[in-house]
């Protein structure tokens, strides 16, 4: 799991780490979307311009993106490829079969593979930068006008926040019990596809019964400490927006009326 | 001294098919005093402590707790009296970080965010966890755990706090500690303690020692009373503790032991007494 990046937080104190997970939220989402606009080379140029002044905002290790691109290689050149050779269009450089190389596939082709550098670079960046239970306050407080239309907002954002804590949690369990089962011989690494997927019930059948006793003994812990569902709470933790987060602001907007202008319509 | 909590003839079964876990216990604790809770695995203490807490709702019987009685209305009320810290740590931590956690009971009373931050530091700082503040749980280790787990009960200011096994898990010196802590904290302010342990050296620091065995109170007295039980206690599933122990080897090599009950001043005193006769 540990050459897995995605969804992992990477501790630092850097511009990009202190702003309010909140508009690191919005304005990564804004900017994916935003993406989908740029169609000349100098939206994009101002794109990855936008996406490198974030990158090293950060202070992250480059090393650190390039092992989240890792992943997505396969699916990147894939979609390229399929762009390059079956984009129709002017001019015709080569042609086999039903093979083209035309100027246009080419052109398309770049975009793809910017579009998709830009998308999973800056999803990266959010993800290392903000710890997952920031990001799950932050889900909360952007969902709260949901509540008006009865939307159980307080409970989603707590089964999200005990979801988070209990990942590595049971990770931790899932190992454990991988390592018992190993100890009594069960062999998970071969075997025909069949068998390696029977020797997975030894591990999943506990790990449910677990979970179901640990939500038990939750459940009471919580009650036991005054949690009754519908109370009115007050939070321990707050979100606040700073200055940093208005620079943001402005900075995003003015990217987006650039961004247009450069963009051919 | 004022009556904390009384049992009044409960009975408590999970199943009704199977024996009563709870047979018509009656009891009562005053306020400000140490109670530990001892027996052998299945005899019904930490039901026992999910009963007064109203986690769990007697077939008969009532439950008054600093002067209510137990009952639908009043419930939230009287569990913010009562403070609870259960045995497994893991699956009692709410929080996705240490202070968040120790933050969760004050969140549902609806504290002032001021008054939170003060509390928790204050409750963190008590165990010995401040540093760990930001800490997930996951990257504990089972003291840190149960430390961080008393801390939230303790963040509470309840007037009873019951421990379901609640330092199973310290080594022996953290144990140690927390219990000092405890100690202190009752001192301060009055605070009722009630302990359920399989541990013989928590159990005597008690001010009281109640036996339970298959949902009956077998002994309710003194831990002294409590250890004069003598081998008899290996069948309740505790340990003579040390010094016990100790004169059981005596006797066994032919040295006669009063009949009263001595701790560890009384037999160094005895057997200095029984040297110099010689």
């Amino acid at each position: 799991m540990n050459q897995f990046i995605f969804g992992r937080y990477i501790k630092g104190n850097s511009f990009v780490h202190q702003l309010d997970p909140r508009t690191k939220l919005l304005t990564s989402f804004f900017f994916i979307y935003l993406v989908f606009f740029a169609n000349s080379l100098a939206s994009y140029g101002l794109s990855l311009a936008f996406l490198a002044l974030s990158l090293i905002l950060s202070k992250i290790p480059v090393g650190f993106f390039l092992k989240g691109l890792k992943p997505m290689i396969w699916l990147i050149a894939f979609t390229v490829l399929l762009q390059l050779f079956f984009t129709g269009g002017e001019p015709v450089y080569w042609q086999w079969a039903f093979l083209k190389l035309t100027g246009d596939g080419i052109r398309q082709a770049v975009f793809i593979f910017f579009r998709f550098l830009l998308i999973i670079l800056m999803s990266t960046l959010m993800t290392l930068t903000t710890p997952p239970l920031l990001l799950a306050d932050a889900l909360e407080s952007l969902m709260k006008p949901l509540k008006k239309i009865k939307v159980p907002v307080h409970d989603i954002a707590l089964m999200l926040s005990i979801a988070l804590r209990f990942v590595p949690t049971l990770m931790d369990e899932t190992q454990k019990i991988m390592n018992a089962q190993k100890s009594r011989g069960v062999d998970f690494d071969e075997g025909t596809m069949f068998k390696r997927i029977k020797a997975i019930i030894p591990i999943l059948v506990p790990l449910f019964v677990s979970a179901f006793n640990r939500a038990d003994d939750l459940a009471i812990a919580m009650e036991a400490r005054g949690y009754n569902g519908d109370q009115e709470r007050t939070k321990y933790r707050k979100l606040s927006y700073q200055r940093r987060d208005v620079m943001v602001l402005v900075a995003i907007i003015a990217f987006t009326l650039a961004l247009f202008g450069l963009r051919t319509w | 001294m004022s009556l904390m909590i009384q049992l009044d003839h409960v009975k408590f079964t999970y199943d009704s098919a199977k024996p009563l876990i709870l047979k018509d216990l009656s009891l009562s604790i005053n306020e400000g005093e140490w109670v530990a809770i001892v027996g052998p695995n299945g005899s019904g203490k930490s039901t026992l402590a999910k009963v007064i807490d109203g986690l769990l709702t007697p077939l008969s019987g009532s439950v008054t707790i600093d002067g209510n009685s137990l009952t639908e209305e009043n419930i939230w009320e009287i569990r913010s009296k009562v403070g609870i810290v259960f045995q497994n740590p893991d699956n009692q931590f709410v929080g996705t970080t240490v202070e968040d956690d120790v933050a969760f009971g004050l969140e549902n009373q609806a504290f002032e965010r001021s008054l939170m931050q003060e509390r928790v530091e204050k409750a963190l700082k008590w165990v010995n966890m401040w540093d760990f503040r930001h800490h997930e749980p996951a990257r504990l280790s089972g003291g840190q755990k149960q430390r961080v787990a008393l801390a939230g009960v303790m963040a509470l200011a309840p007037k009873v706090i019951i421990l379901d096994e609640a330092t199973s898990m310290l080594d022996p010196l953290g144990r140690r500690e927390v219990l000092e802590t405890l100690r202190q904290l009752k001192a301060e302010k009055d605070l009722t303690v009630l302990s359920i342990t399989h541990d013989i050296d928590e159990a005597a620091l008690a001010d009281r020692t109640i036996l339970l065995k298959d949902g009956e109170i077998i002994f309710d007295g003194q831990p002294e009373g409590l250890f004069s039980l003598g081998s008899k206690l290996e069948e309740y599933g505790l340990d003579l503790p040390y010094i016990d122990q100790l004169k059981v080897a005596l006797v066994k090599r032919g040295i006669d032991l009063p009949e009263s009950y001595l701790d560890q001043e009384g037999l160094v005193e005895y057997l200095w007494k029984l040297h110099s006769r010689k």
